[in-house]
């Protein structure tokens, strides 16, 4: 979110004179929260039918199918007969049409089906994945949280200074960096030249969870640390700042008490689309660690045409950024009270 | 040394611009101050500096100002902190923008008062509301609680003075503190400042626009044009026989609107 649009809503709440009277009255507010909340709820139903059709079209589009992606993984070439008889089996012979109108009756009914690769039931093979994604996920944001927050303010406090280029510089140098470069490097040295960590992932376990985590943090810090500085100094520039230096009170405390609640607003923006992006699986950096997350399963299953499997993902997909994105609209309401649920009345 | 505030041949400049200079003059305990210029002629800067809230780029780069018999080009951070807020209370020409928006104003009016001195927040809240009272804002709890976009102007302007006002400063520095209020609150206000120089011989020096509040307070009247002193003197002297062709001007400029008689 840019400053202007925040000081523009600003002006709108200042305008809403009605907002004044009595909105702070926790009846009454906590009731709209309610009630946005179920409306965002049930936006999620259209979003869910729109986007599993839209893969389920591209999917098609895509050309070839289970079958034969299936056959030729096995180097197997298969008569016509018994390609058609496989199909049957699955009903990829039927109209696209139908094809997605059967999958969308099981899904309603909440049956996610089985793999057409594997024959094991969806739900359960996505959910197996899950703690593998959620573990990497936690570590590589609290990583990044943890390197580039402090990071990013120390190089916006010492502005053009060493301390600032040299953050500048390595942050930079962080986001050249290709994820699949890094993970090698830190295979290299972690692994093989100081074996602390294992090379491929044994299972999903705190200590191979490390390297990944840092791979995916190392890139996302690069980032956040130029974010966070150019945060800071927008609100260093306020006049608020002065106005309580001219009060007596010291530097630190205006950082850490008003500077930082106003960039939380920024720093929780980045977070939400990292969070998002995460949850959905690293593809390349889950395959270089042969890490068991979603990302990898989702890559896989596109490579083999698993039509159940990417509906699957899709879904997980949509509610992780319906989700996310309520948690976030809640939450910048609370850190930036100038900031108005969407579309709320009062 | 009885002066409470002096300048000394001050020269202000930002990032090398020289904006303010050569600007001596001095204050007595108890004694208002008017400033005048217009736009841009260095009002804000001279004050500013001695509030020590030049921004990165500005600084004094000549003379001195001193303070209470001590230089505050010389001191160090930490006495500056202690005059800050408690010696010395600034009040904005924008109020509301002095504020964090995102704390409330109670919040930011106890976080400067447990700078200063110990005291509970319940005591605080009680005396900012007596000062919010004074200044013609009954609904104390509210505006305490309030966020400052959740204000209008001319509220954000009085918390802003009662904010200034809030440790009984032997100085305060106002920049344009009516121009944002109706006509009643400015009485309000300007009745408040007398009688702080009367109860706690608070000095003030007083940038503004408005030569009736000039002549109705100020004690001294400083005019500044383009960074440089143009006249300096007693208030009756300066506003009632001006020397300086500038003064002239300016007072001649105070627009006089006539109503027209309609004939019915």
């Amino acid at each position: 979110m840019r400053k202007s649009d925040r000081r523009d809503m600003g002006k709108v709440g200042r305008q809403g004179k009605r907002r004044k009277a009595g909105y702070w009255s926790s009846g009454r507010s906590s009731r709209n929260i309610w009630r946005y909340i179920i409306r965002r709820l049930l936006l999620l139903i259209p979003v869910l039918f729109g986007i599993t059709f839209l893969s389920f079209a591209v999917i098609q589009l895509a050309g070839s199918d289970a079958v034969l992606q299936k056959a030729d993984a096995a180097g197997l070439t298969l008569s016509q007969e018994v390609i058609e008889a496989q199909r049957a089996e699955l009903g990829l012979d039927r109209p696209f049409l139908i094809q997605y109108l059967s999958w969308l009756g099981d899904f309603l009914r909440g049956d996610l089906g089985v793999s057409y690769v594997t024959g094991n039931d969806v739900f359960s093979t996505f959910v197996s994945r899950l703690p593998a994604t959620l573990l990497l996920t936690g570590m590589a944001v609290l990583l990044t949280v943890a390197v580039s927050v402090p990071l990013g303010i120390l190089a916006a406090v010492r502005q053009n200074r060493f301390t600032d280029y040299l953050i500048r510089v390595s942050s930079f140098i962080g986001n050249s960096l290709p994820n699949f470069l890094v993970a090698i490097i830190l295979m290299y040295l972690f692994s093989i030249r100081f074996p602390v960590f294992p090379v491929v992932s044994d299972g999903a376990g705190l200590k191979s969870a490390v390297l990944p985590a840092v791979t995916l943090a190392i890139a996302m810090s690069s980032k956040y640390v130029r974010q966070v500085r150019a945060a800071v100094l927008d609100e260093l520039g306020q006049e608020y700042v002065l106005g309580e230096k001219a009060r007596g009170i010291r530097f630190s405390a205006t950082l850490w008490k008003s500077v930082m609640r106003a960039c939380l607003v920024t720093i929780l923006t980045l977070l939400a689309l990292s969070v998002g992006s995460l949850l959905g699986g690293t593809a390349v950096v889950e395959t270089i660690f042969m890490w068991d997350g979603v990302g990898k399963l989702a890559a896989d299953a596109i490579q083999m045409r698993d039509y159940p499997l990417i509906q699957a993902y899709v879904v997980w997909m949509a509610v992780i950024y319906v989700g996310i994105n309520l948690v976030t609209d809640i939450l910048y309401h609370i850190l930036d009270p100038r900031i108005r649920l969407g579309g709320e009345e009062v | 040394m009885d002066k409470l505030l002096s300048y000394d041949k001050v020269e202000i400049s930002y990032g090398g611009k020289t904006v303010v200079r050569d600007v001596s003059f001095s204050l007595e305990p108890g004694e208002i101050l008017g400033i005048v210029g217009e736009s841009g002629s260095g009002k804000s800067s001279v004050i500013r500096a001695a509030a020590g809230i030049l921004g990165t780029a500005g600084k004094v780069s000549k003379g001195d100002i001193s303070f209470q018999g001590s230089s505050l080009l010389d001191l160090p951070e930490k006495e500056l902190r202690k005059i800050r807020g408690a010696q010395i209370g600034m009040i904005f020409q924008n109020a509301a923008a002095s504020l964090c928006p995102v704390r409330t104003i109670g919040d930011q009016i106890c976080e400067c008062m447990s700078a200063h001195r110990k005291m509970t927040k319940g005591e605080t809240r009680e005396r900012a509301g007596e000062l919010f009272r004074r200044l013609g804002l009954p609904d104390t709890e509210r505006i305490l609680d309030s966020y400052p976009f959740e204000l209008s102007g001319g509220m954000n302007q009085r918390v802003g003075i009662a904010a200034a006002m809030l440790l009984d400063p032997a100085l305060i520095l106002a920049d344009e503190p009516t121009s944002a209020l109706d006509v009643t609150s400015q009485r309000k206000v300007l009745e408040e400042m007398c009688t702080l120089r009367e109860v706690y011989g608070t000095a003030i020096i007083l940038v503004t626009h408005n030569m009736g509040v000039l002549s109705a307070l100020a004690d001294t009247v400083l005019v500044l044009r383009q960074g440089r002193i143009e006249e300096y003197g007693g208030a009756e002297q300066v506003l009632n026989h001006p020397r300086a062709e500038y003064t002239k001007e300016l007072l001649a400029a105070v627009p006089r609107l006539k109503r027209v008689q309609r004939r019915m």
